[in-house]
């Protein structure tokens, strides 16, 4: 007996589920973590000659009321600073002031983002999630069919819905990288789906009389099944190396899409083309009834 | 054995290992002329700001009641920046326009980004302000300024042309203001405060009384450059230190190489020859890439490399569903080569159609992004398209070639 992926597929959904609505409870009540490109604001990387502690840099930015900024500290003497959005004069006299009291350090980043931008950002975010869901619905139903675009399209939400869900969750910082991300899971998720519903689309076509499309979906799974892992596993061992050795500012970048790559490879083997049986299943009552 | 396959197949890896070796070696430092130690090719690749460090400004020109916002005043200003940039020796800034009221402005390899910036919007104002202090003419009207020297008297003194609009306006001032001051400000401060001697009809007033010409040289370069037609405000500046961009380089190649390691061990330990041979395909893979980036000038930015990374992973990919395949076929009974050709034509289909969605969502970010990000969208579809020839074409030759050449005719090799 062959593992069964088709007719347990109310485990896997209930498997989904307890993942997505944590995550759906978390962006309700607290949202997401969104960094400068969303709300407008400065970024400040400064590496100090000698070693500072957190709290010296606060009571520095105190001078400034700036005191309430987002610190954080990397290494001895790094430090990224988060402050609402500074005019140049401001962030000048902020990194002068930090100089002449903490004593000599190189501004290894320094970012600013006007409120304006942010607005843009977020529009043009959603408008780029909106037109690729429907050019992907348009390309599946044209090679496909749509209610396999459906299942394809509910399977990228999930993968979407994990990836920002665990962002709200832990509050990680969401940048216009993020989004970036977030397309980028969706592209490999899709693509992660499609081979299967290549092969499922194949063995439609050699169906035998009576058989139940539960287990041709179940063979179909089975044989791209080595293919899947084996995918999901190399892009895992290029993000784990970046995540790893690659450099501080594309961390959350990568991490978000090392969530989404096996979000995705779960929902390719364990969530679209289920969809798809349900839908397709569905189809076949009514015509029973009629 | 069938020598002539192995003889090609021998000079497929020795031509793809000379290239490498071109590409990648250190050796061919000095030819590139600069202290990249790896990798010359990255030379001729453009590096973003983010990896060599360096300021990235979006300007946006702002309505003012006195000087609207027009096509005409972006040039302007777009002028006057490439004038102070180039001043500061720069090399290569980038200056374009975006959208109907926006500058970017990217300058690379910078030591001071902050001060950069400043220099290049330090004056954002320029006005004329008569005693009562209201503003009468402002840098839109003002075409060109000059120092000069005065025949005879050997005294220097500043030329001021001012446009059609310009000289009637000043025209009806100087009337109106004779014996009086006419101040003018940059950036809100009292530059010069000559005393109008007469009115002045024709738009071309001389300004008096330097001790040098070098004094009136500096004034005129202020006001000349000074004239931004519109007021403009940084609306978006992102700078990144020469250190950290250094950094940045050398930990995404540090990652590049462990995650390419990993992947090569993989394929060779689980998939034996093909394995091998995707390999063999990933490299050319890459050489072609980067020849790509290079040529298409594309700028290699940290998500840039990213996406190259990610597109080298779903290279693998396209080998992958080509092998599981052949596996298929040999384990159905069908011979070596009736094998590889049934598993290539199998999963040509679904390799085209899965690679056809991820080309979607990049154009989607290529269209819709910009920055970075539109260097990810550049770089992910680079890598897809050549992913997707590369193994169509090279992985099923080279396959063909080591069935051919019966070096290794053992099913089991193939993973059967």
């Amino acid at each position: 007996m062959p593992f069964e992926f088709v007719r347990r597929r109310k485990i896997w959904y209930t498997i989904s589920l307890l993942v997505i609505i944590p995550g759906l409870i978390s962006i309700l009540l607290q949202g997401l973590n969104p960094g400068i490109d969303f709300t407008g604001g400065n970024v400040l990387e400064i590496l100090f000659e000698k070693p500072v502690k957190l709290q010296e840099v606060r009571e520095s930015l105190r001078e400034f009321n700036l005191e309430g900024s987002w610190l954080q500290q990397s290494g001895s003497s790094d430090f990224i600073i988060r402050t609402p959005a500074l005019s140049q004069k401001e962030s000048d006299r902020v990194i002068s002031g930090l100089e002449k009291k903490l004593g000599e350090m190189t501004v290894l980043r320094n970012d600013f983002v006007g409120p304006t931008i942010g607005r843009e950002l977020t529009r043009n975010a959603l408008l780029a999630l909106f037109v690729a869901g429907l050019l992907m619905l348009g390309y599946i139903t044209w090679r496909f069919e749509f209610k396999q675009g459906i299942a394809a399209l509910l399977a990228l939400l999930h993968d979407a819905l994990v990836v920002v869900g665990i962002f709200s969750i832990f509050q990680i910082e969401v940048d216009s990288a993020f989004v970036a991300a977030i397309l980028t899971i969706l592209g490999y998720s899709i693509n992660d789906t499609i081979v299967i519903f290549d092969r499922i689309r194949e063995n439609m076509l050699n169906r035998k009389k009576g058989q139940a499309i539960e287990d041709i979906v179940n063979n179909s799974i089975h044989q791209t099944l080595a293919r899947s892992i084996n995918t999901a596993l190399t892009v895992i061992f290029v993000l784990l190396a970046l995540y790893v050795f690659g450099g501080s500012t594309i961390k959350n970048f990568i991490l978000a899409m090392l969530i989404g790559v096996v979000s995705g490879a779960y929902s390719s083997i364990f969530g679209a083309s289920q969809i798809w049986v349900d839908l397709k299943l569905r189809e076949h009552g009514k015509k029973a009834m009629a | 054995m069938n020598w002539k396959s192995i003889s090609k197949l021998v000079g497929i890896i020795v031509l793809t290992a000379v290239v490498s070796i071109l590409f990648f070696s250190p050796n061919l430092k000095p030819v590139y002329n600069k202290d990249i130690t790896w990798m010359p090719l990255v030379k001729m690749i453009n590096l973003g700001l983010d990896l060599e460090g360096g300021v990235h400004v979006v300007l946006q020109a702002e309505d003012t009641p006195e000087s609207p916002v027009t096509d005409d005043a972006i040039k302007r200003v777009m002028a006057v920046i490439n004038n102070r940039v180039n001043a500061t020796g720069v090399a290569e800034p980038i200056i374009q326009q975006q959208g109907k009221d926006r500058i970017i402005v990217e300058l690379a390899g910078i030591e001071d980004p902050d001060e950069a910036v400043n220099n290049m919007i330090k004056v954002a104002h320029l006005e004329f302000k008569t005693e009562d202090g209201r503003t009468v003419i402002t840098g839109a009207d003002l075409k060109d300024a000059v120092e000069a020297t005065l025949p005879g008297t050997n005294e220097a003194q500043v030329n001021l042309t001012f446009t059609d609009a310009g000289a009637k306006k000043f025209a009806q001032i100087t009337a109106a203001n004779v014996n009086r001051h006419l101040g003018i400000y940059l950036d809100g401060q009292l530059l010069q405060n000559p005393r109008i001697n007469e009115p002045i009809p024709n738009g071309q007033a001389q300004i008096t009384g330097y001790s040098s010409l070098e004094e009136a040289h500096n004034i005129a370069i202020l006001l000349r450059s000074g004239a931004l037609p519109v007021k403009v405000d940084v609306i978006e500046k992102r700078s990144v230190g020469p250190m950290l961009g250094a950094d940045s380089l050398a930990k995404s190649l540090k990652a590049a190489i462990v995650g390419i390691a990993a992947i090569f061990i993989f394929m060779a330990a689980y998939y034996r020859v093909p394995g091998l041979i995707a390999n063999l395909a990933l490299i050319i893979y890459t050489l072609i890439v980067l020849a790509v980036f290079a040529a298409l000038n594309v700028t290699m930015t940290l998500p840039g490399i990213a996406g190259f990374l990610l597109s080298l992973g779903m290279a693998v990919d396209a080998n992958i569903i080509i092998f599981e395949r052949i596996k298929e076929e040999l384990r159905n009974g069908k011979s070596l080569r009736a094998g590889i050709d049934a598993g290539f034509k199998r999963a040509f289909v679904t390799i085209v159609d899965s690679n056809v969605t991820t080309l979607l969502t990049a154009a989607v970010l290529f269209f819709l992004s910009t920055g970075p990000i539109k260097g990810f969208a550049v770089t992910l579809s680079v890598g897809i398209l050549a992913s997707m020839f590369t193994a169509v074409t090279l992985t099923r030759y080279m396959l063909q070639l080591t069935a051919g050449s019966k070096l290794a005719t053992n099913t089991k090799l193939y993973g059967a």
